[in-house]
């Protein structure tokens, strides 16, 4: 029997933490993930865990003691946000390529310049080419279940790579929802024990991590890190496929709503997915065929799913609730219009640049955006069947690739 | 038991050769002297900054260490450390190891003094069971002898050169064996190879088995950077204490107590007279920059008497 509760997504996650009893955890405060580690250190202080608490100075430290813990035998989580994951780039590359399991829950927050606490994505889409795992939740028992299942992803042999659970800060971090738990024997069951192949407190073995690696082996190792994280994808699914037996909770990369048979769709991350399902609910009890696309999965990207998925679409809009100053486009825009490049049937494709700071996005918002990829389909439509486009070489060299650019990278709602 | 220097010398390597460092390098002699303070059965694991000793020491796929070993970064040799001790305490907490292991970081003066000072005084403070080592060579010299905090005032380096407007690095040496002194931890002693090393062997095994944090400042000369003669290794250390220019000390529990009182305090131009690197301090008219140096010197050394409780 699972366990009705009410929870902050911090809580979620931080209960997560306490079931599974890591070995280590080092953590640095910074809002909005600051409860996770406060949740912990408590479970500590009341022996609910035995896990050893590290107190550090920063969070580039959390992350080179987390490596330090990890690669020594201990299973490793730690949690952070915003520049507190900026500060621990450089560790996180070493993290990967140390092929470390350690898993953190990142709890989104703008990035600093100017300082701003509340939620978008520019922290984790920063580190998205850090070859973490990310794994993003829209709600409290969506990242509770994802951080249980990113645990054994991350051990899995075939992977060893560490990573990241991701939801949105105080949207989720901070608002109380109802949520099913599962018992403490079932999560610790479920993630089994850690027992690594080789570490550094193996007497009987020991080893030498983080070598300088010349050129005649630098690209191997990168190439094997490489093959881990496609290897990833089978794993992400047997765990998902393992955990919706013990729980009846169903995942995947990521989840369809309303798509069978929608002429028009927008592909967005975290809890902006709950209000755009309403926005979706609403436009299809005015008989529009309106669909979404939940990334769950961003590391590995699900390059094939996502085109099965897209393919025969009018239009979608793609939504970055991250800047990712190409001069073309956020990061989900530039990988979702990578996936549709092989397909036979490419829908029109918008970027829809959003919610940047924590800006609040309704209901109503995403009905706009609908609005404006309907009458973009409406557009379409009316060229593929009347109007003929005359060609003028003259125009085009005029207008240059910005023209394109312009068209289809929109900012939304913003004032100037 | 008393120092014997045979028997210490018999003990098995745990830095083996066949290491790139240069012939007559100070890092490999401040290893080898901490490491033989372990006693035989028990295990280590080595945490180390990137510089000269890693490169030079750790090539793939090839290891010099005996001992497991954990690079990961430049600045954070203390916080990685703190992670390998806090994984021995969670896995002998939980039955899972039952060895005996011992954590020792080594870092040069720029991961040290420098851009790991935040990580290691970090480390320091929260307590953790480990020894932290600076081999202390006064200048960036992996990336080719670049000044750091530790640089000594007047030392011409590639980014305090010499020249029509400049006598070398402007500012003084940063006092970093007493900055960690100041982080209430049980051991911190300042040392280099004199004699027979039994200075370093002692405080090694201070450092080592004394529980919660330690810090060892090693003076850890490089024929490189410096510009001497690679056989005078031994000759620059013992100079570099004979002019009190490295003074030899220990903090225990907070007490201060100096290892070692020179008979006849040498002038500091004994120190550098052979060093390239002060070369231009002797020119015709600089005259003045060597006194300065000397009361520098003076002055440093009287305050270190004075907290050591010594006759000044």
């Amino acid at each position: 029997m699972s366990i009705r509760e009410r929870m902050s997504g911090n809580e979620a996650v931080a209960t997560a933490m306490r079931q599974i009893n890591p070995d280590v955890m080092p953590a640095f405060p910074i809002t909005p993930s600051t409860e996770v580690p406060q949740y912990f250190s408590k479970y500590v202080a009341d022996g609910n865990v035995n896990t050893e608490f590290i107190p550090v100075e920063s969070e580039h430290s959390a992350m080179s003691a987390a490596i330090g813990a990890q690669a020594a035998g201990a299973r490793t989580m730690t949690a952070t946000s915003s520049c507190g994951l900026a500060l621990m780039w450089e560790m996180l590359y070493v993290a990967s390529s140390m092929r470390l399991p350690i898993t953190m829950a990142l709890i989104n927050r703008a990035l600093t310049g100017p300082i701003n606490i509340n939620a978008d994505h520019s922290d984790s889409m920063g580190a998205r080419d850090t070859g973490w795992i990310q794994i993003y939740s829209e709600t409290n028992q969506e990242a509770y279940d994802n951080y249980i299942q990113a645990v054994k992803i991350a051990e899995d042999p075939r992977v060893m790579l560490p990573a990241m659970v991701c939801q949105d800060g105080f949207i989720t971090s901070h608002a109380v929802e109802n949520i099913e738990l599962l018992e403490d024997d079932k999560v610790k069951a479920f993630v089994g024990e850690y027992n690594p192949e080789d570490y550094l407190l193996n007497s009987a073995r020991p080893i030498a991590h983080g070598p300088y690696d010349t050129a005649n082996f630098y690209m191997e190792h990168k190439v094997q890190q490489a093959n881990a994280m496609m290897k990833a994808r089978q794993v992400i699914k047997e765990v998902a496929k393992d955990y919706e037996k013990l729980t009846g909770r169903k995942y995947s990369f990521f989840e369809e709503y309303k798509m069978q048979d929608a002429d028009v769709a927008i592909v967005v991350i975290n809890s902006t997915a709950g209000t755009a399902k309403e926005a979706v609910d609403e436009l299809r009890a005015e008989g529009k065929k309106v669909g979404l696309i939940k990334i769950r999965v961003f590391r590995p990207f699900p390059f094939d799913e996502l085109k099965y998925s897209l393919t025969g679409k009018k239009v979608v809009g793609v939504m970055d609730k991250c800047e990712g100053f190409s001069g073309a486009g956020g990061p989900l825009f530039a990988e979702v219009r990578s996936a549709l490049y092989d397909s036979h049937d490419r829908p029109e494709m918008f970027n829809y640049v959003y919610g940047l700071g924590g800006r609040d996005v309704t209901v109503d918002t995403i009905k706009c955006v609908f609005n404006e990829l309907l009458y973009e389909a409406h557009a379409k439509q009316l060229i593929e069947n009347q109007v003929e486009i005359a060609y003028n070489p003259e125009l085009l060299l005029a207008h240059t690739s910005d023209f394109e650019v312009g068209r289809v990278y929109r900012h939304l709602g913003v004032r100037g | 038991m008393a120092y014997n220097f045979k028997e210490e010398m018999n003990k098995p390597e745990r830095l083996t050769g066949g290491h790139r460092l240069c012939a007559g390098c100070g890092a490999g002699v401040a290893v080898r002297g901490v490491l033989r303070a372990l006693k035989v059965e028990d295990k280590a694991v080595i945490a180390n900054a990137t510089g000269c000793l890693e490169v030079s020491t750790f090539m793939y796929p090839y290891t010099a260490w005996k001992d497991s070993f954990i690079h990961s970064a430049f600045e954070n040799a203390g916080a990685t450390l703190s992670g390998v001790e806090g994984a021995y305490n969670a896995l002998k907490r939980r039955g899972k190891i039952d060895d005996t292991y011992k954590f020792i970081a080594f870092g040069g003066d720029g991961g040290t003094y420098d851009i790991g000072f935040q990580s290691l005084s970090g480390a320091m403070e929260r307590g953790h069971d480990m020894v932290y080592v600076c081999y202390d060579n006064g200048a960036y010299m992996n990336t080719g002898i670049q000044r750091s905090s530790a640089t000594p005032r007047y030392a011409d380096t590639t980014t305090s050169p010499i020249g029509k407007d400049s006598n070398g690095k402007v500012q003084s040496r940063k006092d970093l064996t007493a900055i960690i002194a100041d982080h209430n931890i049980p051991y911190v002693a300042q040392t280099t190879f004199l004699g027979n090393m039994k200075d370093l062997h002692e405080k090694s095994e201070k450092a080592i088995y004394t529980e919660g944090a330690a810090f060892l400042n090693v003076l850890a000369p490089c024929p490189r950077g410096w510009r001497y003669s690679t056989e005078k290794l031994m000759e620059m250390c013992k100079l570099a204490v004979e002019t009190c220019y490295w003074p030899l000390f220990e903090v225990i529990n907070g007490e201060w107590k100096l290892s070692y009182r020179p008979k006849n305090k040498l002038p500091i131009t004994e120190f550098i007279k052979d060093q390239g690197r002060f070369a231009h301090l002797f020119k015709p008219g600089n005259e003045y920059l060597i006194e300065e140096m000397q009361n520098e010197v003076d002055r440093r050394w009287e305050a270190l008497l004075k907290r050591c409780g010594e006759q000044i």
